[in-house]
């Protein structure tokens, strides 16, 4: 079977997206990016594992994303070797995954430029790698002396740089900004992330797998619900369980909801941002009311731990039913509204049109994924590129805008609301009038699974190795690894004030980054 | 100077110290209204200042003794400003030591001072308040001096008592070159005052800030000596509009029920007046700030159309 321009023995992962599995040489690897770049495929995500104990030598795996669905390479190193062929000359993306790897496993891409740490903040030595099979997280370091940072500098008649965070003035996650700046105007920017790093891969392997999906939800909270069913599906799919199709159905609607949610929060905040606090309290209010209808009907604000292995820990009734329909009907006819009132207001559009923006070439070479992607031009939805169970059946109809500003993240808001919410009123025909929880045998727990969701940000995946019963490693990957560099090159010439707001028309997520 | 005047001059400057945070909650009060959520107490400033006055002081290692200077001074100026602006009576003291100009310089002298102690402690976002402010600033200033000079020509005087006075005793008239510079003054306000839409008082995001960025690194009572200080100098501004454009109710005569009269009158004018800033604050979103100069220039523009208006029409 050939894939990404590999001849090689694919295994199909039953999961519900095709998904393939490979072992590959270094030239296999090398050729398979660049065939994968060539047809148009994107780089999912880099990561490596730590085998030396099973097979004397670490692996890599990249996943990718082409026409066929999403393809899983396994490059194994040689014995004692902690180098492999670099993929950010082929997918800028890769560089910041890279050096993650090179801050965890010690295994480093060779002939890169940038080897500055990334997730490292000299809060352990630069001997010592967190997911090493010896390593236990648990570790106290004599003291030893800090590294200086390496920001890149910018010079030139009056340059000046203004360093931002990793605290901020607002109640944020925390990450550095550092701006290098003529006046107001913007030069460069330069992100500094990994404050929230707290070990999750790390913890995973720690963790039972049954219990897993309680730590996958914790990832990033706005994406509690895409992270818990990444984590099912990919649970599922190294078992071998298949969920009932009603299980699907919920699971998809729990996802809508959360959506819909984040996006009603994201308008708002957009709005704020550009000192037009009436669209904040008017969003907060419908965002508010969807979070206590969820409280109401699914027992959490967020929706948190209600996808579980094999279901969903949910109850309903007929009266549910009607609640959700008569809530889309509610928030449809008030985001109509404020979309008029959005549109129509000259001083917000102005702040809108043409601040930030990432042209669709842009993109395409970034690898812009999710929302920001799609308001880019970069047509990728999961839902509707490998409509797995049961978005086959809902006909989503993707969001995409080719203009890549501020204004086109803010239309694509409040168009996927539209779409969410049309997308809820159908699940609604399909919900079971009683959950009934199946429960499912989860006996062999070894082998090879991936979890790839949609989420609100974008595709949420999960690579899940399991050996024995036990988590040998679980690799997360959030959207915003892909993301986060193309807000530096989006601000690259626009105001320093015009920041905050095109940071919050992105909207990424800092812990989901950091892990 | 008599005793009356005295009681007069007195009463303005206590006034104007005990009223300023007052307008500041009440227009807190009516921009949470409009924007649909709960508000703050209508005496929630007082809370704050309360508060700050009895927290400690943080100053940077490295500041000099401007910046501790500087809150003082500051506070002084508008302390001032509102002793010269004809609020109650028009039987001020201490107004023939300044007129409209020197008023105007008066805030210049606060501005610079201030953006100069923002610059002092030698933050990045101290630096960037403080170019922004004199951005501002110099744009705002022609812009105020050029409507109290259309006012003065219609008064023939620059002393803001006696245009005051002879306005309220001039039957009543519309001025067309008035009505133009009220909407300039009214844009200035608004660029002077740090309100929407040209800065956002309520703002969080320190790269966005003007008015917020240059106090950002005082605490205690110098913060609270900044805020109050800029609920003195919002409360100043509005006075001066309303002297200069609804003098009708200012006391003119020494007469003590006059001034009794004189302070109701004023209160249901300022309560007025907070609630339509609301309301334009409420319906603008904040403007790019290289907006700003546009947004100034054509209040400038303006003001001097108000000016030519007078010359034409000799009203």
């Amino acid at each position: 079977m050939k894939l990404c321009g590999v001849e090689g023995q694919f295994e199909r992962l039953p999961a519900p997206l095709p998904m393939w599995r490979a072992s590959v040489d270094l030239k296999q690897w090398v050729g398979a990016a660049m065939a994968v770049k060539e047809t148009g495929g994107r780089l999912l995500s880099v990561w490596g594992t730590d085998q030396r104990s099973r097979d004397g030598h670490f692996v890599i795996s990249a996943a990718y994303a082409v026409q066929e669905g999403l393809v899983w390479l396994a490059l194994p190193l040689g014995e004692s070797e902690t180098g492999f062929p670099d993929l950010s000359t082929v997918f800028p993306a890769a560089s910041r995954m890279q050096r993650a790897m090179a801050d965890l496993l010690g295994v480093h891409a060779t002939g890169v430029s940038d080897t500055r740490p990334w997730l490292r903040h000299n809060a352990w030595p630069a001997n010592y790698f967190p997911l090493h099979e010896g390593a236990t997280g648990d570790e106290h370091f004599p003291e030893y002396p800090a590294e200086e940072y390496a920001f890149t500098q910018v010079e030139g008649d009056g340059v000046h740089e203004i360093p931002v965070g990793p605290v901020h003035a607002g109640i944020i996650e925390p990450g550095h900004f550092r701006f290098s700046v003529v006046g107001e105007k913007v030069l460069r920017l330069e992100e500094r992330l990994g404050y929230t790093h707290k070990g999750v891969e790390k913890r995973f392997e720690q963790t039972p797998p049954l219990l897993g999906h309680r730590l996958a939800g914790r990832i990033s909270g706005d994406s509690t619900v895409a992270y818990a069913w990444a984590y099912c599906m990919a649970l599922e799919s190294v078992v071998g369980v298949k969920t009932t199709e009603s299980i699907q159905w919920v699971r998809a609607l729990l996802l809508e909801r959360e959506r819909i949610a984040n996006h009603l929060g994201d308008l708002g905040a957009l709005g704020n941002d550009a000192g037009f606090a009436f669209g904040l309290s008017q969003f907060s209010l419908l965002k508010e009311t969807w979070l206590r209808q969820n409280k109401k009907l699914f027992g959490h604000r967020f929706m948190m731990d209600c996808i579980v292995p094999g279901g969903a820990d949910v109850s309903f009734s007929k009266a549910s039913h009607d609640e959700l329909l008569r809530q889309c009907d509610e928030v449809e006819r008030d985001v109509h509204l404020l979309h008029s009132i959005y549109e129509e207001h000259g001083g917000l559009q102005d702040r809108f049109i043409g601040a930030g923006r990432v042209p669709p070439s842009l993109a395409a070479e970034l690898g812009v994924c999710g929302l920001a992607g799609r308001a880019s031009a970069q047509s990728y939805d999961l839902r509707a590129d490998q409509p797995w169970l049961p978005y086959d059946q809902l006909d989503v109809q993707m969001v995409t805008h080719r203009n890549g500003d501020v204004a086109a993240r803010a239309i694509t808001r409040f168009e996927e609301i539209y779409e969410s919410l049309r997308l809820i009123r159908k699940i609604c025909e399909h919900l079971p009038q009683i959950m009934h929880q199946t429960k499912h045998e989860f006996a062999h727990l070894h082998g090879y699974g991936i979890g790839w969701v949609e989420g609100w940000r974008g595709d949420v995946l999960i690579a899940l190795e399991l050996y024995n019963g036990e988590i040998r490693r679980c690799h997360c990957h959030d959207p915003s690894w892909h993301n986060w560099p193309a807000l530096e090159h989006a601000i690259i010439g626009n105001i320093v004030p015009d920041f905050p707001l095109i940071n919050k028309s992105f909207n990424l997520s800092y812990s989901g980054h950091d892990l | 100077m008599n005793q009356y005047g005295m009681l007069s001059q007195l009463l303005d400057v206590v006034m104007a110290l005990l009223l300023a945070p007052l307008l500041t909650g009440w227009l807190n009060q009516w921009r949470a209204l409009l924007q649909n959520r709960s508000a703050p107490d209508l005496i929630q400033p007082y809370k704050v200042l309360h508060k700050l006055f009895f927290k400690e002081s943080v100053i940077a290692d490295h500041a000099s003794p401007l910046f501790r200077m500087v809150p003082y001074l500051v506070f002084g100026c508008m302390t001032l400003a509102s002793a010269i602006i004809p609020m109650l009576s028009t039987d001020l003291p201490l107004a023939p030591a300044a007129d409209a100009i020197a008023l105007v310089g008066l805030f210049a002298i606060a501005r610079t001072f201030i953006s100069l102690a923002a610059m002092d402690i030698g933050t990045a976002f101290g630096s960037l308040g403080a170019r922004r402010e004199m951005l501002i600033g110099f744009l705002a200033e022609p812009a105020l001096l050029t409507v109290l000079f259309t006012s003065s020509l219609i008064t023939r005087s620059t002393s803001l008592t006696s245009m005051v006075t002879s306005m309220s005793h001039n039957s009543f008239a519309i001025y067309p070159s008035l009505a133009f510079a009220g909407i300039a003054f009214v844009m200035v306000s608004l660029a002077e005052n740090a309100r929407i839409p040209v800065d956002n008082p309520a703002t969080h995001l320190e790269l966005t800030m003007i008015h917020e960025a240059l106090i950002l690194e005082y605490s205690g009572r110098h913060l609270a000596l900044m805020e109050w200080a800029a609920s003195l100098k919002l409360f100043a501004y509005s006075c001066i509009g309303l002297a200069i454009f609804f003098p009708w109710g200012v006391s003119t005569s020494a007469s003590p029920l006059a001034l009794m009269m004189a302070l109701p009158v004023l209160v249901v004018k300022l309560a007025i007046g907070g609630a339509l800033v609301a309301v334009i604050e409420t319906l603008s979103a904040k403007m790019r700030i290289f907006r700003v100069p546009e947004f100034l220039a054509t209040a400038f523009m303006l003001a001097v159309m108000g000016m030519l208006v007078h010359f034409l029409l000799g009203a």
